[in-house]
């Protein structure tokens, strides 16, 4: 099962919920935690894992071999994002705008186009007591996560129990990190901008068929909104979390939750296993 | 005209409220929310929209079935796995366009793609340029550079002195979209280890791309020693602490209201929203020193 921790606002509690969940499931089922913040990758600062291995992630970029090119122009004319562009006699390539997709160097009429990795991340691995720990991180500079993000799904396997922590937002780093999931956490809080965000991750999910339910943090202050719209939204509220300024210590301290206050685990191990009922609720009434 | 974006790399420190602060303190602006996937400040500022824009931009590719002889080429060049039994994922396209070239039968045609929404509204602190992405889109930096050329329009057609924008988390694509060019970033973070370890990321994207940066701790007495640490090390790398926000309830309370937090209260958070637009409009004045 993938059940990916999204929000749409950020700093919701996306990390302290996914690290919590997956430190709580680690005893009784395969745990594998995927932080799909590329970004700014932050479950390791609460895990402590040891890193085991690591890959460079590149995407290809064009290499002209001027000597042989013709200056035709048709690589220009071919690439939808202005990542490369003839002039005279001379042929410029903008490798952080290309997003690697290979048309110059298969339309080459000439065929003196080759590609060549230009890195732009890293995945690392690692464990944390009986967690798996996958991240990635997108170098200081680089503009394109997603090509990380699908480097580290590719750890995700139906076997495991596969918690991803997803970046804030609803672009495509969001959808690359949450496609192809089972069910889908949104974390927010009960102030207008937590709604705000929290409709659009709705809309999100939604787009891409998976079904989701939500975790308030730091309930006890704003107003009722989040709950009024999940009701008329027929989305479940899965966990409350209250504002308490001993869990706010301890994550500033880098301290999850479930390690911090233990009697929190068996309330994560609820929220998996409601979470585990409407999946297995869809798959059978998908089945029928 | 200077211009100053407002980052954090981690979300939620607090990015929007500062944002709306300044707002209420600075004269002559205009305000820019370049966080055009989960835009906020509107819910501070009350806009009345003026103007709505379309956001075209890329393409998704598009198999007409009547002519596609099913020989399977697109599928297999395609790098984003885009194309599956003769039929295009409009969210794994990235409008690239080689399967429209490689066709045989010519039955792949590209479609532009309308990706959102772009505003010019009033408010009753200024002109306000924002933007909605549409659900899954792509482009999100795209439409970040759309946004800020208009508050640049705007600032430029009425003499006004500095554009304010709120800028998305991350230090990837929108974000580095927001940064370019700007006279100065405001770096909002938390005495949190994740917030500092995000700081330091946002902090390298700044030095990349040249722009001087200042930094306000929010929620500083969250952790003390957390802040002190920021402090220390913002002092070595010669980056400016222009701000030091105490952590308070009131500041929820405001947002439901939907105001800015200094028109809400009076009390000691407002009183360091003042200190430190201050201190950043002297180094805006000045010419900021990274």
């Amino acid at each position: 099962m993938i059940i990916p921790v999204a929000s749409g606002k950020g700093g919701t509690g996306k990390t302290l919920v996914a690290t919590s969940l997956a430190l709580s499931l680690s005893g009784d089922y395969k745990v594998k935690l995927l932080d799909c913040d590329v970004e700014e990758p932050n479950d390791h600062v609460f895990l402590k894992p040891e890193i085991t291995g690591s890959k460079a992630v590149s995407i290809s970029v064009p290499k002209v071999d001027e000597e042989k090119c013709t200056y035709c122009g048709k690589c220009a004319e071919v690439c939808a994002y202005h990542a490369i562009a003839v002039l005279g006699k001379h042929v410029l390539t903008f490798p952080q705008l290309c997003h690697g997709c290979g048309a110059c160097c298969y339309l080459c009429p000439e065929k003196v186009i080759t590609e060549e990795s230009r890195e732009i991340g890293v995945v690392e691995w690692g464990c944390s007591g009986a967690v798996d720990l996958v991240q990635g991180r997108l170098s200081v500079g680089e503009a394109m996560a997603p090509p990380i993000i699908r480097k580290v799904k590719e750890y995700a396997n139906n076997d495991d129990t596969v918690i991803i922590d997803v970046p804030p937002g609803t672009s495509c780093p969001v959808v690359e990190a949450i496609k192809g999931s089972d069910f889908c956490i949104l974390v927010t809080e009960p102030t207008p901008f937590g709604l705000n965000d929290l409709a659009l991750a709705v809309e999100t999910v939604r787009d891409l068929g998976v079904p989701c339910g939500v975790v308030l943090n730091r309930a006890g202050v704003g107003d009722s909104k989040v709950e009024e719209y999940c009701e008329k939204e027929n989305i479940p509220i899965l966990l409350t979390i209250p504002l308490d300024m001993e869990i706010a210590r301890l994550y500033s301290r880098g301290i999850t939750l479930v390690d911090g206050m233990p009697q929190w685990k068996s309330i994560f191990l609820q929220l998996f296993d409601k979470v585990a009922e409407i999946v297995d609720e869809r798959s059978r009434s998908t089945k029928r | 005209m200077k211009e100053v974006v407002v980052l954090s790399g981690k979300g939620g420190t607090g990015k929007t409220i500062i944002v709306g602060s300044l707002a209420a303190l600075a004269e002559r602006k205009v305000l820019a929310d370049c966080d055009v996937d989960a835009a906020d400040l509107h819910l501070l500022l009350s806009p009345l929209e003026r103007e709505r824009n379309e956001f075209w931009s890329g393409q998704v590719a598009c198999i007409d079935p009547d002519r596609c002889n099913e020989c399977g080429l697109c599928e297999e060049l395609c790098r984003f796995h885009a194309i599956k039994d003769f039929r295009v994922d409009e969210v794994s396209c990235e409008g690239c366009g080689l399967c429209r070239h490689v066709c045989p039968t010519e039955a792949i045609t590209m479609r532009d793609n309308m990706a959102g929404y772009w505003f010019i509204s009033d408010t009753k602190y200024g002109p306000l340029v924002h933007a909605r992405l549409g659900i899954a889109q792509e482009n999100s930096g795209k439409l970040v550079a759309v946004v800020r050329q208009q508050a640049r329009k705007v600032a430029e057609e009425q003499a006004l002195d500095y554009i304010i924008s709120d800028g998305p988390p991350g230090i990837g694509c929108p974000v580095i979209s927001s940064l370019s060019g700007a006279a100065l970033a405001l770096l909002v973070t938390e005495p949190t280890l994740s917030g500092m370890h995000d700081l330091e990321r946002v902090l390298g994207v700044c030095r990349h791309f040249g722009v001087p940066a200042a930094v306000c701790i929010n929620k500083h007495d969250l952790n003390e020693e957390n802040s002190r640490q920021i402090e220390s090390q913002c002092l070595s790398q010669g980056v400016t602490v222009v701000g030091k926000v105490p952590f308070d309830n009131v500041v929820t309370e405001s947002i439901v209201h939907g105001v800015p937090i200094v028109e809400y209260t009076n009390g000691s958070i407002s009183r360091e929203m003042e200190r430190t637009w201050n201190t950043l409009r002297t180094m805006l004045t000045n010419g900021s020193q990274g």
